[in-house]
């Protein structure tokens, strides 16, 4: 298939290494603006499926508790929320539960913003749709790898879903630099013989730099051996703010959200 | 200089075009030929004949005086530290525990990525959080988990591509050793010998990771060697036996296997039967726990198998490194296989069939004396509350031991002058609960004397040379007679490296890394590293300079020459 240049390239930022944002950071203040809406419809969507048995459809299922009042009785931090939803409270109904990083993100900003919160307002999008568009359309495998297809020269996708927030990935789709994890800035670097290498960097040290080239290859420089090493701050990755509608966007995010690694 | 986003992604395009499929893949071919590919270390014991043996020469007997430490790298968790790593084209990869894979550069220790296995709670294993490396095949890394996965990792990511489950973990399954990869097969065995477990090998799909083919080390009544696990004798008021014991008959294999091309034979070491110590309560030869067996590589078909301890109640298991050796044997070229086995003999076996050629002690050896002509040892149970020798950690073990084309000679890690009191006690097998059935003594001169020595201590040899001492023995590989001896103070876990220039390199309890003449057995140099070596070194080449491995404890060092 021939994809059009523009859209060839695709998403360099995403790192599955650590979280950025939402996920296991979230702030620790109730303000419903710090939860972005693609964060919120995930944790409704999770909340539907994990936790309606008991807390009921509208947050008041369990006798006492009101999940939409914004109090909660044993959390008043972000904080507080991922220790009672991941342990449990003893002695009562309240189990623990196993999220990961982009799970938990999504069920606090959707607790945080159940009573205000209006299903009709975010559409959510379609994994398989969201798919379809990372194959096709979005040509992100130029860049990025998926299991096992795709290049390597990007941050691999595999299990995206599983350290990212939605918020997160939606904002790496339209302002991708702001997104990049730092450890994954671009560099370029020219050997004293005139040889130039571009990668991915993996790790750095006062005296050397780890990259993935763009040949996909495990590459290990000695700084002392370097003419120039430049190490850029934009990602090279555009923004799909444009080449994709919001419906687009939010099947994408779906689709990522799905990648919880193997 | 800050590109533009958009020429930026242009220009990365164009190159990823132009370059496609020109990064070298280890593809089945360079594992067939890893042992002349010097620079690089691609198998767990440096090729598909486990000779540990490496054709570089840079570093000699005249010069190994002049090695220095390059560079080191620190785990973050402690415990022995049991791992071979694999070094392809300058990219080096190690495990570390319980179950990281760490891709690091081969010239400075500076690491890449790290790929961290989350672990099932559930998982039981009896001797600690050890692995012992990986294999490769194209760009994918195979490593076996404590909790019984096996996993295919993308060697330029640290992704995992897949996981799949190899047994049940909580009914004490793992897999602890370096996977075999076989053309497009990943082939690994189960640990668990201690829990009960019935072992088995198996060879997975490498691309998939669906399994192929099974062969269970314990047979069921109705397969071939079913009849070694005999009938219960009428029950006495103070016997216990099982009349199902092969169900929980153990036969655990835990350290990586051999591989023959021209035969397409792969060859395993079966480890102990279940319970280890009360042979009683499972009557019969109980194949084909300390046995090696040859399957077929495709379909995992017994060809033959040689069982070094029929009905043991020693727990000496047969998990050593099968090496493949072409030697010349009573005139005569000879596919041979050469074994020191846990029980204290060397053996040579024809690898083609089977058949038992030399039996020979070499060390001290009381639980048998002479074998019959096919190889069937004349057993001689010491009476209760005597010594046997070897003791229950065996004459060697799993240490990697090396055979030297060049010097004829096979290398193995010794333990001399060491022994155990062994006693057997009835156990019903229950899931997940440790199956032994033994109350072992260690033999100690000094009756009631404090402090009986364990076998894991720290830096003071509590043990002395009154319980064991250790040794490198050179053993001519086709009679198994003594050439030479190295001998330690301590007993030692470490494997053994041989060069093409005749350079030995072997570690120890004592932390001493050493360097010694592989013809004679002199010491060429030593570093004193501090804290017990327990794995095989290795040797490889990046940009011209040989570096060597050795782990101890929670450091890996490299060593090359002084510049």
């Amino acid at each position: 298939m021939r994809i059009r240049p523009l859209l060839v390239v695709a998403l360099f930022l995403f790192s599955a290494g650590a979280p950025l944002g939402g996920a296991g950071q979230t702030a620790p203040q109730a303000h419903p603006g710090e939860y972005t809406p693609a964060d919120i419809a995930y944790g409704s969507r999770l909340y539907d499926a994990q936790c309606t048995t008991c807390h009921g459809a509208n947050g008041d299922g369990v006798g006492g508790v009101d999940l939409r009042s914004g109090k909660f009785r044993n959390a008043v931090t972000d904080q507080d929320l991922v220790r009672v939803i991941t342990t449990g409270i003893q002695g009562t109904g309240m189990q623990a539960f196993k999220f990961d990083a982009s799970e938990t993100a999504g069920i606090i900003a959707y607790l945080r913003n159940m009573n205000s919160f209006d299903r009709g307002s975010v559409k959510a999008g379609d994994a398989r749709r969201g798919q379809t568009i990372v194959e096709t359309k979005g040509g992100c495998a130029a860049c990025h790898r998926i299991g096992a297809e795709g290049s390597r020269v990007a941050p691999d996708l595999s299990d995206v879903g599983a350290a990212r927030s939605a918020g997160s990935l939606l904002r790496s789709l339209t302002d991708p630099t702001s997104q990049m994890m730092p450890i994954n800035r671009p560099v370029r670097a020219v050997t004293r013989d005139g040889k130039v290498i571009n990668g991915r960097r993996l790790n750095e040290d006062t005296y050397t730099v780890q990259l993935l080239d763009d040949q996909e290859k495990l590459v290990s420089l000695v700084k002392a051996d370097l003419r120039e090493y430049t190490i850029q701050s934009v990602s090279p990755m555009p923004s799909f703010q444009n080449k994709l509608t919001a419906d687009e966007l939010a099947d994408v995010v779906a689709y990522l959200l799905s990648l919880k690694g193997r | 200089m800050i590109m533009k986003p958009f020429k930026a992604a242009l220009t990365l395009l164009v190159v990823i075009a132009a370059t496609c499929g020109a990064h070298a893949q280890v593809g089945s071919d360079r594992l067939v030929n890893a042992a002349k590919e010097a620079r690089n270390w691609l198998i767990y014991s440096g090729g598909y004949f486990s000779n540990r043996h490496s054709s570089l020469t840079q570093i000699t007997p005249a010069n190994a005086k002049n090695l220095e430490l390059k560079w080191m790298y620190q785990a973050a968790v402690a415990g022995a530290w049991q791992t071979t790593p694999l070094v392809v084209d300058g990219v080096m990869y190690l495990t570390q525990r319980p179950n990281d894979v760490v891709a690091l550069d081969a010239k400075t220790g500076r690491v890449f990525w790290i790929y961290r296995h989350t672990l099932d709670p559930t998982q039981i294993v009896c001797c600690g959080a050890n692995n012992r490396g990986l294999a490769i095949l194209g760009d994918t890394l195979y490593m076996g988990t404590l909790d019984a996965h096996l996993v295919a990792i993308d060697s330029r990511t640290g992704r995992a591509l897949w996981n799949t489950k190899v047994a049940e973990s909580k009914g004490g399954y793992s897999v602890t050793h370096a996977p075999l990869v076989v053309k497009d097969k990943v082939i690994v065995g189960v640990g668990g010998g201690e829990y009960g477990i019935r072992g088995f090998i198996a060879a997975f799909d490498a691309r998939s990771g669906r399994e192929v083919w099974r062969f269970y080390t314990i047979p069921a009544p109705n397969e071939p060697g079913g009849d070694s696990w005999k009938a219960c004798p009428p029950k006495t008021a103070d016997s216990f036996c099982d009349p199902e014991a092969w169900k929980h008959g153990g036969g655990s294999v835990w350290v990586t296997g051999s591989y023959d091309p021209g035969l397409n034979l792969t060859y395993w070491g079966v480890g102990n039967a279940g319970p280890d110590w009360n042979n009683e309560q499972r009557p019969g030869d109980n194949l084909y726990t300390d046995s090696v067996v040859a399957l077929d590589a495709d379909t995992g078909r017994l060809k033959w198998h040689y069982q070094f301890t029929p009905h043991d109640r020693y727990d000496y298991d047969s998990v050593q490194v099968p090496v493949l050796a072409d030697i010349t044997w009573r005139g005569a070229p000879l596919k041979a296989m050469v074994w020191a086995n846990r029980n204290g003999n060397f053996y040579v076996l024809d690898r083609e069939t089977g058949k038992f050629l030399v039996g020979k002690p070499f060390v001290k050896v009381n639980w048998m004396d002479t074998f019959d002509e096919r190889g069937r040892p004349n057993q001689t149970p010491q009476p209760a509350g005597q010594p046997t020798w070897p003791g229950n950690q065996g004459g060697t073990n799993w240490y990697s031991p090396s055979y030297s084309p060049h010097t004829g000679l096979f290398y193995v890690s010794a333990w001399e002058g060491y022994a155990t009191i062994f006693g057997g006690t009835a156990v019903e097998y229950q899931e997940g609960r440790n199956f032994g059935g033994g109350v072992n003594r260690s033999y100690v001169p000094v009756p009631g004397a404090p402090a009986t020595p364990g076998i894991r201590r720290g830096p003071i040899n509590n043990w002395t040379e009154a319980a064991a001492t250790g040794a490198v023995l050179a053993l001519d590989a086709g009679t198994g007679e003594l050439k030479w001896k190295f001998p330690m103070t301590d007993v030692t876990d470490s494997g053994i490296l041989t060069t093409a220039s005749d350079v030995l390199f072997t570690g120890g309890r004592e932390g001493y890394f050493q360097a010694l003449d592989a013809r004679t057995g002199s010491l060429l140099w030593k570093a004193s590293l501090g804290a017990q070596i327990v794995s095989g070194p290795i040797t490889y080449e990046v940009d011209g300079k040989q570096y060597v491995t050795a782990i101890s404890g929670l450091s890996l060092c490299v060593f090359g020459l002084r510049e």
